[in-house]
């Protein structure tokens, strides 16, 4: 159980933590890095998971079943169009085959 | 309870939270960028998997099969989705994000899962948030994919929206009072009204400003996760949301600045497609130039400084134009590139399409690194950019675009123009740069004529 103060403070921490990770990110990063961002709400998941583990009636059930998919979708997602962006990176000098 | 069972997915939560850290702090250089997303998705995997430990749950099959339905389509999809589209899927994913978190908060509420005033204000808060993100993101996606395609204003809407905004508070207020197991039908009521005010912010916006809208719901999204974590006493979600929540609200302000607008001004004003043609009559007259002379203009210089736009993207002429570049290069000539941060459809959109070229990241410079160097640029070659490099921006008050940040492509000692016609810019704004006395017109599509200079440079 997260009590109210120590969730505050995790919450505070965590907020600090997310603004100076991202603070010095060059431009050319932006588009990706948003992309990763969105990938890791997708932790949602799990929460989705739990939500639909402890449903009882159809209506919940149902519901939970719409959010398990959107939520695997989010994560899925995320991860697959982030990957293959960053993976077309590279440094000119570490560039032995050229690509076609 | 089991403790063993407990304490394992406490422990991957934990891992999970600190890979995500980890894998955004590697994902802000281009160095470790790859390293970092994996790590993050190593973190989600098993926090993913051992979730299913989780204690005296139901429905496992239905939540394997639902799990299997959401990560197909999003893998098909993602696998599949243009380099040139990926602004929108970003969205589509987010919403998808969000609208799991309002799924999450339905279920609660329903269920009466959520105890005490905190977590009842939480969960709605979350819940509301995450519908605003679910239908906002979807517009946004459906702008950006050309599904929508007008802006629908009307005298009002910021009212309209104040009013949406004040009932969704009220119901969700009696929802808290009450305890939302006793109102189905309030809570049902909470959802149409945010997923509504979704749908009247977002339908206003224009297209050109929807990548910080986007960038926007993605925060959100962030947030809303967060709040349900607390409701789920998730310290996984609760974390990693608001890292999300944070970060990506630093991320909006950026996108925001690089784009000269304010977050107000995309919001409330809907502005963003309908820039009218302002300013003055331009003198002189765009003088054309034939690929040859190009050519030989590129082969002999020292030193070019390459300005691509949207234009090139869409065109398909980035794989050509790098093909030109690698041409100047093994000439002798120093080639870099100039990006605007709204030269794509996003801030940093243009470095990945060019990255799918295979042009290398450390050719590349944005235009505080770069605009002091196009005073000893031999040729400035524009392909595609119009209103990022129109010396306008920077001279005439009556202009849309006046105080934008731009390219000094006019301050190059030659600058050439690669262009499909005669007519004005995405904005609608006459470009003064194209009628400047060291410019010259390369009419024609860009990835033909940028195939034409490709022979003609190799046969100099």
């Amino acid at each position: 159980m997260i009590d109210g103060f120590i969730a505050l403070y995790i919450f505070m921490l965590a907020a600090f933590t997310g603004y100076e990770v991202i603070s010095r990110v060059p431009v050319i990063l932006h588009t990706p890095l948003m992309s990763g961002s969105n990938f890791v709400h997708g932790i949602v998941l799990v929460g989705a998971m739990v939500a639909m583990g402890r449903a009882h009636t159809p209506l919940e059930i149902g519901i939970a079943f719409v959010g398990v998919v959107l939520a695997a979708g989010n994560a899925v997602g995320g991860y697959v169009v982030t990957e293959r962006m960053l993976e077309m990176f590279k440094s000119s000098k570490a560039q032995p085959k050229a690509k076609h | 309870m089991p403790v063993g069972a407990q304490s394992l997915i406490q422990a991957s939560y934990f891992v999970a939270a600190a890979l995500f850290i980890l894998g955004l702090k590697r994902m802000s250089s281009p160095v470790t960028a790859r390293g970092g997303i994996i790590s993050a998705g190593v973190g989600m995997l098993v926090a993913t998997l051992i979730t299913f430990l989780w204690p005296d749950m139901h429905n496992y099959l239905l939540m394997t099969v639902a799990i299997a339905i959401g990560g197909i389509i999003a893998w098909v999809s993602g696998k599949r989705v243009a380099m040139t589209d990926m602004p929108q899927m970003i969205a589509l994913y987010n919403g998808m994000g969000g609208g799991a978190a309002g799924a999450i908060a339905a279920v609660e509420l329903f269920a009466g899962e959520a105890h005490g005033v905190a977590q009842l204000v939480l969960g709605v808060l979350g819940g509301v948030i995450g519908a605003v993100s679910f239908a906002g993101s979807l517009i946004a996606f459906g702008k950006l994919q050309g599904i929508i395609k007008r802006s629908f204003r009307f005298r009002g809407q910021n009212y309209v929206n104040l009013v949406i905004l004040v009932a969704t508070a009220l119901v969700g207020a009696i929802v808290v009072v009450h305890g939302g197991e006793n109102l189905p039908g309030h809570v049902t009521a909470l959802f149409v009204l945010a997923l509504v005010l979704g749908l009247t912010m977002t339908l206003p916006i224009g297209g050109a400003d929807m990548p910080v809208v986007i960038s926007l719901y993605n925060a959100l999204t962030g947030l809303a996760v967060a709040f349900e974590g607390f409701v789920l006493d998730n310290a996984a979600m609760i974390i990693a949301g608001t890292v999300v929540g944070s970060a990506g609200t630093l991320l909006t302000q950026l996108m925001a600045k690089a784009m000269n607008r304010s977050l107000a001004n995309v919001l409330f004003s809907g502005f963003g497609d309908t820039a009218a043609a302002g300013g003055g009559e331009l003198k002189g007259s765009m003088k054309p130039i034939e690929t040859a002379d190009v050519a030989v203009m590129l082969g002999f210089s020292q030193k070019v400084i390459v300005v691509p736009g949207y234009g090139m993207a869409v065109a398909q002429a980035q794989h050509k134009v790098w093909e030109l570049c690698q041409a100047l290069i093994a000439r002798g000539v120093a080639v870099k590139f100039a990006i605007h941060p709204v030269a794509g459809r996003m801030p940093g959109h243009m470095n990945v399409l060019l990255a799918e070229a295979g042009v290398p990241y450390d050719l590349i410079y944005d235009a505080d690194e770069i605009n002091s160097e196009f005073e000893t640029a031999d040729v400035a070659l524009i392909i595609g950019a119009n209103d990022v490099v129109n010396p306008v921006a920077r001279t005439d008050k009556s202009s849309p675009i006046y105080g934008m940040p731009i390219l000094n492509a006019d301050k190059a000692k030659n600058v050439i123009v690669i262009k499909r016609g005669q007519g004005a810019g995405f904005s609608g704004i006459e470009n003064a740069l194209f009628y400047l006395d060291n410019t010259r017109m390369l009419y024609g599509d860009g990835q033909a004529k940028a195939a034409e200079l490709v022979q003609a440079v190799k046969a100099l």
